[in-house]
């Protein structure tokens, strides 16, 4: 699961109201590199979180990312390598998605997270 | 990429080795699937450079079509553990890299609108009435240009008028009538092979 996925998905447990982000667990991270796609991750900073982003990646071990962004740093080339990087090359193959305010875990095996409620969370 | 080049890409894809009656669990044929994904691009620019979700993805057909066509992230959802493992082996062999949620779609939560167009499949809901409908209700909530679906040519009137009234679609257009074969999959099915009509639909979500 790359972190643009975790971006854009909350908790889903009813009753939770604080949902997002999913606190990330990693046991195992993989990189594949992927083209960038400069006019992709410029659209993309205006729908990303950018807090719960940058604390995604340093939950997958890497510690790159300014806490805080704006969009005047699209412009520099270094910059947009290290925000693509963590946007579409890092992916959580092995850990687990936390709720935040259950503290209920959603495993992940082989990079897929299980996210089937229990039938007493819908 | 060619059409006749998608589809027998998507020709070699692995698919259901026991297909679950009570998921109605059918392959989205390759036919279908390339004409679908390739409309969306080449007519609508619904796909490459996109973010793409993929709806009750089973084997990943639809989603893998996306990313061959160039969406830049592609995820496919489904309840079956069993075809997530599939579509995902699907996705390697062609070197793609798609994410896969294993979940129930009407039980997700999702934090704004970060997908631009769902593509799916949905069960036509003879075993679940209705299924098809939730799926629209849901996928018309979560992307911000377009949905792409198919529905049975029976149930046109019907999904236009919800998809308009009760989903708040500002626009609901049949594409075109496509054949859908279904193999004799499971016991019930009386017939060896039996063709259905059903429509490609692309779906307007309204504007924020």
């Amino acid at each position: 699961m790359r972190l643009l996925t975790h971006n854009m998905l909350s908790s889903n447990i009813k009753g939770v109201t604080n949902g997002f982000p999913l606190r990330i667990e990693a046991e195992k991270v993989v990189e594949k590199v992927v083209e960038m796609n400069a006019d992709f991750l410029k659209k993309m900073f205006e729908k990303i979180d950018w807090k719960a982003f940058a604390d995604a990646s340093r939950a997958m071990g890497y510690a790159e990312l300014p806490e805080e962004a704006d969009s005047s740093m699209l412009e520099s080339d270094e910059f947009l390598q290290r925000y693509h990087h963590a946007l579409l090359e890092l992916h959580l193959e092995e850990g687990a998605l936390i709720c935040p305010e259950t503290g209920r875990r959603f495993p992940v095996n082989k990079g897929i997270p299980n996210m089937l409620l229990h039938e007493d969370e819908v | 990429m060619k059409l006749k080049q998608l589809e027998g890409l998507l020709g070699g894809l692995q698919q259901f080795p026991r297909p679950k009656v009570e998921l109605e669990q059918y392959p989205t044929g390759p036919h279908i699937a390339s004409r679908m994904l390739y409309t969306a691009e080449n007519s609508f620019d619904d796909v490459s450079n996109k973010v793409v979700a993929d709806f009750g993805c089973g084997c990943g057909t639809l989603g893998v079509a996306a990313a061959l066509l160039g969406a830049e992230h592609v995820v496919g959802f489904d309840v079956d553990p069993e075809s997530l493992e599939i579509a995902s082996l699907n996705a390697e062999a062609l070197e793609l890299d798609m994410d896969f949620i294993q979940s129930n779609v009407m039980d997700l939560q999702w934090r704004g609108r970060v997908v631009d167009t769902v593509i799916m499949n949905p069960p036509f809901g003879t075993r679940k009435k209705g299924a098809d409908m939730d799926f629209l209700s849901v996928a018309l909530k979560v992307a911000s240009e377009a949905v792409y679906s198919l529905h049975k040519t029976s149930t046109r009137d019907h999904v236009k008028r919800a998809a308009l009234r009760d989903f708040n679609a500002s626009n609901a257009e049949v594409l075109c009538e496509l054949r859908y074969d279904v193999p004799q999959l499971y016991k019930f099915h009386k017939k060896k092979e039996v063709d259905i009509a059903v429509d490609l639909w692309r779906f307007v979500p309204a504007s924020l």
